[in-house]
């Protein structure tokens, strides 16, 4: 079901202590919405990403629920104040029990 | 039904945010839903929701097979109360977003969105 995704995270090296930083994440996958059909009239059975997080030092920065609503290849962009040097956890839960993962350090200068 | 400033809502919509809210009637102001007007494609459709001091928002679609689209939760580190999607919409209709509040209160802003194509290849 889940072939070729693959996380794609943009986030800055450095930032200055305290400040608010945009992150934009995407990951290519289908989000097969459960409404189409195939070419025999059979419905194409659901297969999303449903829940997609951002923790920074293990503190979580935001949680997203998707719904079949959410478009092919799901992007978010949105915004995190950092501290502190150390590392953020992207987590993408799919609805095959999958788990994609990945990992961006970033350094307060 | 205190006067909403779009007319109607699909019921399941309605059902959906007093699901959201507990059945407190959502406000309006300090939530901001930002769409394009008209879409043609709506495959994929951007949206921006800014709601200073959420807990949380929920987005949905009234005009959608099923309404619900996302839910985003913002955590402690989280830098600002805005987040931006790409969203399916399967005709001409309104895109509706609840914020909860730090407070408990409800705030809801809505915005109509004409879709050329539509996008749940129905």
């Amino acid at each position: 079901m889940a072939e070729n995704v693959r996380p794609r995270v943009r986030v800055p090296a450095t930032v200055a202590a305290g400040e608010t930083i945009t992150i934009k994440t995407l990951i290519s996958h289908n989000m097969e919405s459960g409404q189409r059909k195939d070419g025999d009239g059979n419905v194409i059975p659901r297969s999303i990403i449903n829940r997609f997080t951002c923790d920074f030092n293990g503190q979580n920065v935001i949680d997203v629920t998707l719904e079949p609503a959410i478009s092919r290849n799901p992007f978010f962009e949105f915004q995190a104040t950092i501290s502190e040097s150390g590392t953020f956890q992207f987590t993408w839960y799919d609805d095959d029990g999958s788990v994609y993962e990945e990992q961006k350090e970033i350094a307060v200068e | 039904v205190a006067a909403l400033p779009m007319p109607v809502f699909a019921a399941a919509t309605e059902d959906q945010i007093a699901e959201f809210t507990g059945g407190v009637e959502p406000g309006t102001g300090g939530i901001t839903l930002t769409a394009p007007e008209i879409a043609e494609n709506g495959n994929t459709v951007p949206i921006e929701v800014d709601a200073p001091g959420a807990v949380s928002i929920i987005i949905l679609a009234a005009g959608n097979p099923n309404p619900g689209v996302a839910t985003f939760n913002f955590g402690p580190l989280a830098g600002s109360h805005v987040a931006s999607t790409r969203i399916r919409l399967a005709g001409t209709q309104d895109v509706v977003a609840v914020a909860k509040m730090a407070d408990g209160s409800f705030v809801q802003a809505s915005q109509e969105v004409k879709v050329t194509i539509g996008g749940c290849g129905g």
